[in-house]
């Protein structure tokens, strides 16, 4: 997979997966990671299942739609079992395409839970991607059990006070065939990982750091620069789970300072904000990553 | 002809099954389905029963078990489930987003009293409390009427004109768990009777369509419009319905509404499901003394057919409404729909009884005590409420 494909139009506009004329925000991560997934589907053409979110509102307003795919409004918790229907009667019937949850953090971590947990562990032949902005973005800013410890929202004015849920800790522990991270700063893992869980049957999470200029109050230029320090200061580790049980790393912190990701983003300026005590919280992540690769590594042939 | 002596629930699951196996030559069937008592026997039916092309997925609640019905319809499955209470509500909002994507689902309801306080007998507050959800909803009276109704039910929801999903409910207990013996509609007649589902907006990769983005205002105004030309729709479709099913099976079922004895009636009693038939022992026996006593048998309560419900209720001077159900602040919901029927009769007294609620005994004495009260009124008055006389 070529970096430099990026900036090119995959198919033609009219028949992408995501179409222009949509009404995301500059700089939006959800955007361009549909356009991704469009990319690493390649001919295969998905149903796309989506919860109430900014997915559902910027493709447009009725008759239109910047969907060039089949799109299914679920409500808000209900994603990953009307995929379970879909996905039901497409295989009864002899048909292979994807069947994709494209789902906000809001709609995964917090109020569709136990419906994505659920179809996790029926092991529903099911791509489920998490865009996570960190924030219930298409409300204005609210806190969700993604939000990092110290970032202001609406919900949350002094800073929130929680860690961020470890929703692939809760995703492997359901033993799903495949779960991985993705990071709109890594391309080619991006796309390697989209082809893996396209190989892969059963059910499979992705979850991806979404910029979201908007939420995070940052430069709508700056958001793959932001998803890279992310990776780098090592908040948003890339890794992938195997079974729920084997891991790897994909690529390790490489000495960015957090404070290097937290600058320029307006929901990091808290009075409150204990940068050490997050760099802490990010450290014992890695410790437990690394662990965890060490005593139960992927296959080589994964 | 099967004649069998099953519970409501088998019945209820034996009709589910048979219309999702007729549908076996096309798409298929699947059903998300999730226990609650007193319907938790229709869920353990479908489970056990082995389906040619379909798939009946246990899921982790209401909400999802409709929500898996709406992808495999909305796929071009037949689809179906089965909820009691607070099941029903728990599902609420999948219900409009079903009848808004105008997916022809049914619903077998065994009626429960909505809690906590825990209350798990007989109440139609919860399918009742989702009556603006725009699914057809209709209510049985015998087992025989559910076998046939839940076929029914199929053809009308899945008619072009409708694409509406219903819900054919029954009293939770009485007759969930009580048997009866039902003429079981044969396989072969089933598959006659409900032609190869062909949903024209079902999914399709090569016509992608967006189902439930953004709207606006007049968007709404026409979906809502459309819904109520096809609820508009539903008693020329049901009558056709039926008679294709007196001709298929032999039986027709009764329709929306029923008036027995009400030609010359003066009072008229309206009912519906399992209380029909303790009412209609009281008709019989009050006519055999010379009263001119009718009834009234609500079986289709959405749409409600307000002009046949006049027609029904004939020239009767008073009308007495037995609501197993109550809206606080208003009444019975039964009698919201009669009174608003009858609203160019200033003549007529409409007078509500709740009865039966939270799942008490209807007595043939409750229901004379009904008639004798009635017949005294020279008014409509606020709703009566019927206490259960302890046994």
């Amino acid at each position: 997979m070529n970096t430099a494909a990026a900036a090119v139009t995959h198919r033609p506009r009219d028949e992408a997966l995501w179409r222009a004329g949509n009404g995301a925000c500059v700089g939006c991560g959800m955007s361009l990671g549909l356009q991704w997934l469009d990319q690493a589907l390649d001919e295969e053409r998905p149903y796309l299942i989506v919860p109430a979110s900014c997915a559902v509102v910027t493709p447009g307003s009725h008759p239109a739609t910047a969907y060039g795919v089949p799109m299914v409004a679920s409500t808000f918790a209900g994603s990953a079992a009307v995929a379970t229907g879909v996905s039901r009667i497409a295989r009864l019937n002899g048909e292979t395409e994807p069947i994709v949850c494209w789902a906000g953090d809001g709609g995964t971590y917090d109020i569709g839970m136990a419906t994505l947990s659920a179809a996790a562990e029926r092991n529903e032949d099911v791509i489920y991607f998490c865009y996570d902005n960190e924030i219930y973005g298409n409300t204005g800013g609210q806190r969700s059990s993604a939000t990092m410890p110290g970032v202001k929202t609406t919900t949350t004015p002094s800073g929130k006070t929680e860690p961020k849920k470890d929703i692939m800790a809760i995703m492997a522990a359901h033993r799903v065939p495949y779960a991985a991270t993705l990071s709109l700063s890594n391309r080619d893992d991006f796309m390697r990982k989209m082809e893996t869980a396209r190989q892969t049957q059963g059910f499979r999470f992705l979850v991806m750091l979404s910029p979201c200029p908007a939420g995070w109050k940052s430069d709508p230029a700056r958001g793959i620069e932001l998803a890279r320090l992310a990776v780098g200061c090592g908040l948003f580790p890339l890794y992938e789970v195997f079974d729920g049980v084997r891991y790897r790393i994909n690529e390790r912190p490489d000495g960015t300072p957090l404070t290097d990701y937290m600058a320029g983003q307006g929901r990091y300026k808290s009075k409150t904000i204990d940068v050490d005590a997050v760099a802490a919280g990010i450290a014992e992540q890695q410790a437990h990553l690394e662990a965890l690769e060490r005593a139960f590594p992927a296959r080589g042939d994964e | 002809m099967t004649r069998a002596l099953m519970s409501g629930n088998h019945t209820a699951g034996y009709a589910l099954i048979a219309a999702g196996e007729a549908n076996r030559g096309a798409r298929g069937c699947c059903s998300g389905v999730y226990p609650i008592t007193p319907q938790t026997e229709i869920i353990e039916y479908l489970c056990a029963a082995r389906l040619t092309k379909g798939a009946i997925v246990p899921v982790e609640s209401e909400h999802s078990a409709l929500n898996v019905c709406i992808g495999a319809s909305i796929n071009g499955a037949r689809a179906f489930t089965a909820s009691s209470s607070n099941g029903v509500l728990y599902m609420a909002e999948n219900l409009f987003a079903a009848a808004n994507y105008r997916l022809p689902i049914v619903m077998a309801v065994s009626n429960r009293t909505v809690g906590p306080p825990w209350n798990l007998w007989a109440d139609q507050g919860d399918s009742l409390a989702l009556r603006d959800a725009a699914w057809l909803q209709f209510y049985c009276e015998s087992h025989q009427d559910l076998a046939d109704t839940i076929l029914v039910a199929f053809r009308v929801a899945e008619d072009a004109r409708i694409l509406l999903p219903a819900i054919v409910a029954q009293d939770g207990f009485l007759l969930s768990h009580t048997q009866m013996v039902v003429d079981l509609p044969e396989q072969g007649l089933v598959d006659r009777y409900l032609p190869p589902l062909e949903l024209a907006h079902r999914l399709d990769p090569a016509h992608p369509r967006a189902y439930g983005g953004m709207t606006w205002p007049r968007d709404t105004v026409k979906q809502r419009e459309e819904q109520q030309a096809s609820m508009d729709l539903v008693p020329a479709v049901l009558e056709e319905a039926l008679d294709e099913f007196a001709d298929v099976f032999g039986r027709r079922p009764d329709g929306a509404l029923t008036a027995e004895f009400t030609e010359d009636a003066d009072t008229v009693l309206v009912a519906c499901t399992t209380m029909v038939r303790t009412a209609r022992e009281v008709v019989k026996r009050r006519r055999a003394a010379g009263e001119k006593v009718g009834l009234v048998k609500v079986k289709l309560f959405r749409p409600f057919l307000r002009d046949q419900f006049v027609q029904a209720v004939g020239s009767a001077r008073r009308v007495a409404v037995l609501d197993r159900n109550h809206a606080p602040g208003s009444g019975g919901i039964f009698w919201t729909e009669a009174a608003t029927s009858l609203r160019s009769r200033p003549d007529i007294v409409v007078q509500d009884y709740i009865v039966g609620m939270g799942g008490g005994n209807v007595t043939p004495a409750d229901i004379d005590g009904i008639v004798d009260d009635v017949q005294q009124r020279g008014g409509s008055d606020a709703p009566v409420f019927i206490r259960e006389v302890a046994v």
